[in-house]
């Protein structure tokens, strides 16, 4: 089959590969009929992921056809169209029965690998290094997904592709950043980042009863996005100073909460914006946390800072005694993408929200490499691409 | 709890020491702590029977044996992990592990275990540059649905003693499942390659096999990627 492999930093390349088989009783194959290019692949592209190894098959939100199933799989059968989670999950641990997905103590064969960077291992992910479990990822003709009867949920008749693929990831991602805000009537969220996340936090924050959002970035068509798909008011951070522009749309008080849907490669201004870059070349600083440090400054007193944005390792200046004095609240994580499959499908049928209407490019799987490049670098007004194998 | 002893008494030491040791291996957290420089083999025997020294292998302990392990110079590897599942008896985990040839499923260096009988087994793993190593191993005492203490027996490639206990969890998260080993490994192996013996540290090496057996008894299946295309 064809799959898109990682070959180091900027090199995505598509390539002929063994088809995957059936490795264990719970497996099944899906055959990939759209699979998506996220932000967090980016940080693969541009090697800020440890553990990536040249000819990793990357990759994690996909849906398709079902073709094969183990001889242990009882939900699925073949033929079955189904949305594939990014975290896989067991459903027998502790983690999984508390409706905590993405912390699965059973999917990664390498949980050494995690338990010695992070005390604990996560789930495993689809195509995202070996950290977590070295799963070949669905940007891919095919792919093997285990525990089949768990994670993948079925689409029924009269969905497509472009509405119900965002289930893998993105559109519950958005979905718990706004969840974890808390949001009581009247309150004002920020969002820092309108990429695809961000676009879904904002959506998900409106209809979780925010009064107001404001959406920050500065790239012209994603601030478009976020006010015309979102209902948000919008800073340009390139244009003003962030964090006067909120005092004032806040009354002097601060967000109620901030969204922070932007992740370890906050692109930064000036001269703490250098010192991040610098560090992060030379490897003294695994992530550039420009924008948590600058929700933790502009949050009100008492508020929530919920991370979408994926963050690795070890993050320098952050100023904890504005968050610890303010009061605030931390909340992040992987999605627990499985714990919203259903509610949010719900919401697609109901017309509540229409995740295709970020979509900006189909590819074909070939052209992979293309669909990185203009993602990364916004070029063509890219917002979300789309690939079909 | 019934207890089954199988070594011979010989020479019984003090039962307070028994005592001791017995509450050390089936009570508190971190066992190794506790025996700080006696050897685990040691404390085995002594639970087992009130005092028993083992017979078999090497017979009596040599006095160059004795010194080395009181001044620490012992070159014995020694291990302990733990690992919780949360929806087994300790019933049903003795169970799956008591029968011994069901061990390489989750223990990656083992090739095969056979049974001899009740109590003695014979052991196949695999060493670096694909040599093997075996031995043959005699339960010293056993506590059924608890605890499993064995030591390997004369002609062995690596002596290994150690055993494997099974215990509710605290405020019952689950059952605990703790292993505590020590090996010696063949003459002239020292450092890095004795730590190595098995291509892997052997407190990875626990870890890992432990971490497979929960993967194993709580979700029903070993996560594997193995086979899995690549480019
Ligand atoms: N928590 C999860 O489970 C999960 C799941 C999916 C994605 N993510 C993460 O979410 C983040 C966003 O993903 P995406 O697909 O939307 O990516 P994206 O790269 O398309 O979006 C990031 C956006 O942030 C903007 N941005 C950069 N620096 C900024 C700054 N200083 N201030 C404000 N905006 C800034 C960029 O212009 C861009 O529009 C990534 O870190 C990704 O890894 C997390
Ligand atoms: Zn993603
Ligand atoms: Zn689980």
């Amino acid at each position: 089959m064809k799959a898109v492999c990682w070959h180091g930093a900027m090199d995505m390349r598509v390539e002929t590969v063994p088809d995957p088989k059936l490795l264990n009783s719970r497996d099944a194959i899906v055959k990939i009929t759209s699979t998506a290019i996220c932000g967090s692949d980016i940080h693969i592209y541009d090697g800020f992921i440890p553990t990536m190894k040249p000819g990793d098959i990357v990759g994690h939100e996909f849906m398709g056809e079902v073709v094969e199933v183990g001889r242990d799989v009882k939900r699925l059968k073949v033929g079955d169209r189904v949305v594939v989670p990014f975290p896989i999950s067991c459903g027998q641990c502790f983690f999984c029965k508390s409706d905590l997905w993405s912390l699965c103590d059973n999917s990664n064969p390498n949980a050494w690998m995690a338990e010695k960077l992070y005390g604990h291992s996560p789930a495993a992910l689809f195509g995202y290094s070996h950290l977590f479990g070295g799963y070949a990822g669905g940007q891919a003709e095919y792919a093997r997904v285990p525990f089949a009867d768990v994670g993948p949920i079925k689409i029924p008749d009269g969905l497509t592709d472009d509405q119900v693929l965002f289930l893998s990831d993105i559109l519950p991602t958005g979905y718990m950043a706004a969840e974890n805000c808390n949001i009581k009537p009247g309150d004002i969220v920020a969002v820092w980042g309108c990429g695809p996340v961000g676009l879904f936090a904002i959506k998900s924050a409106v209809l979780l009863g925010a009064e107001r959002v404001i959406a920050i970035d500065r790239i012209p068509e994603r601030l478009k996005m976020a006010q015309e798909y979102g209902g948000a008011e919008i800073i340009n951070y390139e244009e003003v100073d962030t964090g006067e522009a909120l005092k004032e749309m806040t009354g002097g008080r601060g967000p109620d909460a901030c969204i922070d849907a932007v992740g370890l490669e906050a692109h930064g201004m000036g001269l703490e914006g250098f010192y991040d870059k610098v560090k992060q070349a030379v490897r003294l600083e695994t992530d550039r946390p420009n924008v948590f440090r600058q929700a933790i400054v502009a949050c009100r007193k008492g508020g929530v800072v919920s991370l979408a944005g994926v963050y690795g390792g070890f993050l320098d200046k952050i100023p904890m005694g504005a968050a610890f004095n303010k009061g605030l609240t931390f909340k992040m994580g992987q999605t627990h993408v499985q714990k919203y499959l259903g509610p949010l499908l719900e919401r697609i049928q109901n017309g509540e929200i229409d995740p295709s209407l970020i979509i900006t490019h189909h590819l074909p799987l070939a052209e992979a490499p293309h669909g990185y490049d203009i993602f990364k670098h916004k070029k063509e007004n890219c917002i979300k691409v789309v690939l079909k194998p | 709890m019934e207890e089954t002893v199988h070594s011979n008494p010989e020479q019984p030491q003090s039962l307070g020491d028994a005592e001791r040791w017995s509450s050390l291996i089936t009570g508190g957290a971190m066992v190794l702590l506790g025996l700080r420089q006696r050897s685990l083999r040691g404390a085995l025997m002594a639970l087992a029977g009130g005092g028993l020294v083992y017979h078999g292998a090497k017979g009596q302990q040599g006095l160059a044996e004795k010194v080395a392990e009181t001044a620490g110079l012992d070159q014995s590897v020694r291990v302990e992990r733990t690992v919780t599942i949360v929806n087994r008896t300790p019933e049903e985990l003795y169970r799956f592990w008591r029968n011994f040839e069901n061990l390489p499923t989750f223990m990656r260096h083992l090739k095969s275990v056979t049974v001899i009988n009740h109590t003695r087994s014979h052991w196949i793993a695999n060493a670096p540059m694909g040599n093997s190593v075996e031995w043959d191993a005699e339960i010293i005492t056993e506590q059924e649905n608890r605890l499993i203490a064995w030591t390997s027996v004369e002609g062995a490639d690596v002596d290994n003693s150690g055993f494997v206990r099974f215990q509710p969890g605290p405020q019952g998260r689950g059952t605990e499942v703790k292993v505590v080993m020590e090996y010696k490994p063949p003459a002239g192996i020292v450092g890095a390659t004795l730590a190595k013996l098995f291509g892997e540290e052997p407190e990875q090496q626990i870890s890992d096999d432990l971490h497979r057996f929960k993967m194993l008894m709580e979700a029903g299946e070993i996560a594997t990627t193995d086979g899995q295309p690549m480019g």
